[in-house]
């Protein structure tokens, strides 16, 4: 305060001093610019922005670099998004999953395969076109949702869903639930792309940075539409299918080594 | 359509209402002061609510049905008007939660006005983190320095606008 | 033509009131079920994430494909102009609107959020087969209504054909939509084809009159009125032709999908290792529900009444089989996320999901059956529905 008043009462500037200050702003102006896109592609976009369909979210799993045992990605799903580990729930049967690791084998040849399998957030979701309410639907950024508000449990997503992605919370959940995560019986849920952290600007999800932190860096994630961005590098160098490729939904999860 | 469906349950909830309470209080002689009035407990956190407080009894579902779409849907995830930020400021102090006990900030009101709310089967009732009451927990430190930082912002303008007289 | 007396039944002995009591019993056991489901949430089911559709819907949809067939006996008088269908009729009418209730309450009492109904009613993703089938369920309500009214009040008759076209084609379209909830859906090999919805409108056919020929029968013995063997060999008939359709749809449906090496996986996990569905399918579906009927209805024994019944009730429950195949045995073949391999997770990929129906299933589905029973006894107390003899001399009047 003493400061702005011993400014006030200061002389007027030279016109001198007003020019500099002007171009030294400009100048940081023009140093700053990228650094603020930069700033805005890490971070994501400001809170009062909606999602922009200038974005795909998308991963790129390299089950070649998938460790067979390795559950980390799933652990970090459920602590991140407030589900019960299969092996603490009390009805594992009807437990929700919202990632769950693979294992396949051919039976000819004897080759494993790892990998994780969740919600493949579909271009073209079955499961959109056949909810009734719309409650489930796409954000524009391509990540598939469910509405918890209109979603009435009747559960013809997951008849319509080819890969199992989705769960019905089958039991009370006693306000259990994170606060960034709601989440409650009689609705249906499935891998979100963890939507609080890419709002927030994380730019990445719990499955991904577990399986960064361990060390096998299987899983990445990323704006699929940014020919720049890492995932899109990644995309472009290595081979991968789309699961079910044949039903043309043009998938948001890939696969390298299947 | 909906919007008449909406308001055609409204009255219908309002003469049932009315005709329960009417004859409750009938049948119910000995409870001359009628049911336990609701116990406002002032927010924890924060000196003022984000609008006028007879403007949240009124409408504060109107904000939070239009803030839930805006979030769930499209991704705008403004602080004002989101339910977490209410909880944020409104989890009772005991319980830590705005739906725990019957004197906590939401079911207070909601059994008192016999409004069921389905938000909590899904939302989580209290702030994040389990210690967030705590005056030294990070995020309320987070937020008590936000919140001074604004206050002395405010009082600044004062102070410069009496400078410029 | 021969003027026919429609009147109440008197509804008043014990009797009546038995079988009221026994209905209403099943209806509270219904409730009471759905009241346990909602309150503990689908854990007390033998659903999972896996087998997402039980019982309930098993149950469900049979009523409401039955719904739609029931109301044929009153189209064939109507639409095809056969006056000796006219006095069955309203019975027919009334039929279809109970079996529709009946099925839609256990559909929407087995939503994860039964609670939220009028969510389903307010907000519609038209792109969706089950939102169609709200508003084909609705206006079929409207239109048979209708229909009944023109039947019912002598001011309106006039308007009995028109009503009975409209009711009739929205019929073949709802059950279209109904075959198509199960025929618009990619994941699963078992369905995603155009052939559900003709082979649930012939399953309705059939179902809907071996349903129509029990209450009828029913309704004649326990109020003591004449009901002829002009009427039953018709309506015999008629059956054996549904029957055999059905039987058709079936056969081709799987000889196509054998065919087809990306199916054959499938059809030999529902055709011969699928252990109950195998049965279900074999002995319940073909045995019981087309090739016993068809041999009792076809042979002399189709000439007693008591074996008409038979074939009725194993007709029914031979669809009550199919359902439950249909519905649940192909939930529980897994998904081949990856053809050729074999997987393994803790979800249960790439091995045969188990399901066990819980009790409280069983009786939300028994409920939805009872409710549909208990409106039809209700109705034809209340209202002229059943003409006071059907004796071959009165049936004969009419074809003249």
């Amino acid at each position: 305060m003493s400061e702005l008043n011993s400014m006030s009462n200061q002389a007027p500037e030279s016109p001198e001093r007003r020019r500099f200050v002007g171009a030294a702003t400009a100048a940081a102006g023009l140093a700053i610019a990228p650094g603020v896109m930069l700033y805005q592609v890490a971070h994501g976009r400001p809170d009062d922005q909606p999602a922009s369909s200038a974005v795909r979210w998308g991963m790129l799993v390299d089950s070649t670099k998938c460790a067979t045992g390795c559950n980390d990605c799933v652990s970090a799903c459920s602590t991140e998004n407030g589900w019960t580990p299969v092996a603490e729930s009390e009805h594992p049967r009807q437990a929700p999953q919202w990632i769950r690791k693979l294992e396949l084998e051919d039976p000819l040849t004897q080759r494993e395969t790892n990998l994780p399998m969740m919600c493949q957030h579909c271009a073209e979701p079955p499961c959109v076109d056949v909810c009734p309410t719309g409650a489930s639907f796409k954000r524009a950024d391509g990540i598939v949702l469910v509405n918890r508000h209109t979603c009435i449990g009747c559960r013809y997503c997951m008849m319509a869903c080819p890969y199992k992605a989705r769960s019905l919370v089958h039991e009370p959940l006693n306000d259990t639930q994170k606060p960034d995560v709601p989440r409650g019986m009689g609705c249906v849920e499935a891998c979100t792309f963890c939507v609080q952290k890419v709002d927030r600007g994380d730019g990445n999800t719990a499955c991904a940075e577990a399986c960064t932190a361990a060390g096998h860096n299987a899983l990445l994630f990323g704006d699929m539409n940014d020919p720049e961005s890492e995932i899109s590098r990644r995309l472009r160098e290595l081979p991968t299918k789309q699961v079910r490729a044949d039903l043309n939904l043009n998938l948001g999860v890939r696969y390298h080594g299947i | 359509m909906a919007g008449k469906i909406k308001s055609l349950l409204a009255l219908g909830a309002v003469v049932l209402t009315t005709a329960a309470l009417a004859w409750a209080g009938a049948d119910a002689p000995a409870q001359a002061n009628g049911a336990p009035k609701p116990v406002i407990t002032k927010a924890v956190k924060g000196e003022q609510c984000v609008e006028d407080t007879d403007f949240m009894r009124r409408n504060h579902m109107k904000l939070l049905n239009h803030q839930r779409d805006k979030t769930v849907i499209e991704g705008v995830r403004t602080k004002k008007h989101s339910l977490k930020e209410c909880i944020e400021c409104h989890a009772s102090e005991k319980t830590g939660s705005v739906a725990a006990a019957k004197d906590d900030f939401c079911v207070s009101c909601h059994s008192y006005a016999a409004v069921k709310i389905d938000c909590f089967e899904c939302h989580s009732t209290k702030p994040q983190g389990p210690m967030s009451m705590h005056p030294l927990n990070a995020e309320t430190a987070h937020y008590k320095h936000k919140l001074a930082a604004r206050t002395t912002s405010e009082a600044s303008a004062e102070e410069m606008a009496g400078v410029a007289q | 033509m021969a003027s026919i007396t429609f009147r109440e039944v008197e509804g008043s002995s014990l009797k009546y009131w038995l079988l009221f009591g026994f209905l209403g019993l099943f209806v509270l056991f219904g409730a009471l079920a759905w009241n346990y489901m909602h309150h503990y949430g689908h854990v007390v089911t033998g659903m999972d994430n896996q087998i997402v559709w039980g019982l309930p819907h098993v149950f469900a949809v049979f009523l409401i494909v039955a719904a739609s067939g029931a109301l044929n006996v009153a189209s064939i008088a109507s639409v095809f102009n056969k006056p000796m269908y006219k006095p069955l009729a309203p019975l027919s009418a009334i039929l279809a609107l109970a079996l529709m209730l009946g099925g839609l309450l256990v559909l929407v009492l087995d939503l994860g959020r039964s609670d939220r109904l009028i969510v389903a009613m307010t907000h519609f993703n038209f792109k969706s087969m089950f939102t169609w089938n709200v508003f084909l369920y609705s206006g079929f309500f409207g239109l048979v209504g209708v229909y009944l009214w023109t039947m019912l009040d002598r001011s309106v008759k006039s308007w009995s054909k028109a009503a009975g076209t409209a009711a009739f084609i929205w019929r073949l379209i709802l059950t279209t939509g109904t075959g198509s909830l199960f025929g618009f859906l990619i994941a699963r090999e078992l369905y995603g084809t155009a052939m559900l919805a003709p082979m649930f409108i012939i399953m309705s056919f059939a179902y809907g009159l071996a349903i129509y020929l029990m209450v009828l029968v029913a309704a004649y013995a326990w109020t003591g009125r004449t009901l002829g063997d002009a009427v039953m060999t018709r309506l015999k008939t008629l059956l054996v032709v549904f029957v055999a359709a059905v039987l058709y749809f079936v056969v081709v449906h799987h000889m196509t999908n054998l065919y087809f090496a990306k199916y054959q996986a499938v059809e030999a996990f529902i055709l011969r290792d699928g252990g109950l569905f195998t049965t279900l399918f074999w002995v319940g579906q073909i045995i019981i529900g087309c090739v016993a009927p068809l041999v009792i209805l076809l042979s002399g024994l189709g000439k007693q009444r008591a074996w008409i019944m038979i074939a009725c009730a194993l007709v029914i429950v031979g669809g009550v089989a199919q359902m439950y195949v249909t519905i649940i045995g192909a939930q529980a073949f897994p998904l081949d996320m990856f053809p050729g391999l074999t997987e393994q997770s803790s979800f249960f990929d790439g091995e045969v999901h188990g399901y066990m129906p819980s009790v409280p299933e069983l009786f939300l589905g028994l409920g939805g059956v009872a409710i549909a029973l208990l409106a039809t006894t209700f109705a034809v107390k209340v209202l002229r529905l059943l003409p006071v003899s059907l004796d071959d001399a009165t049936v004969a009047k009419l074809e003249h």
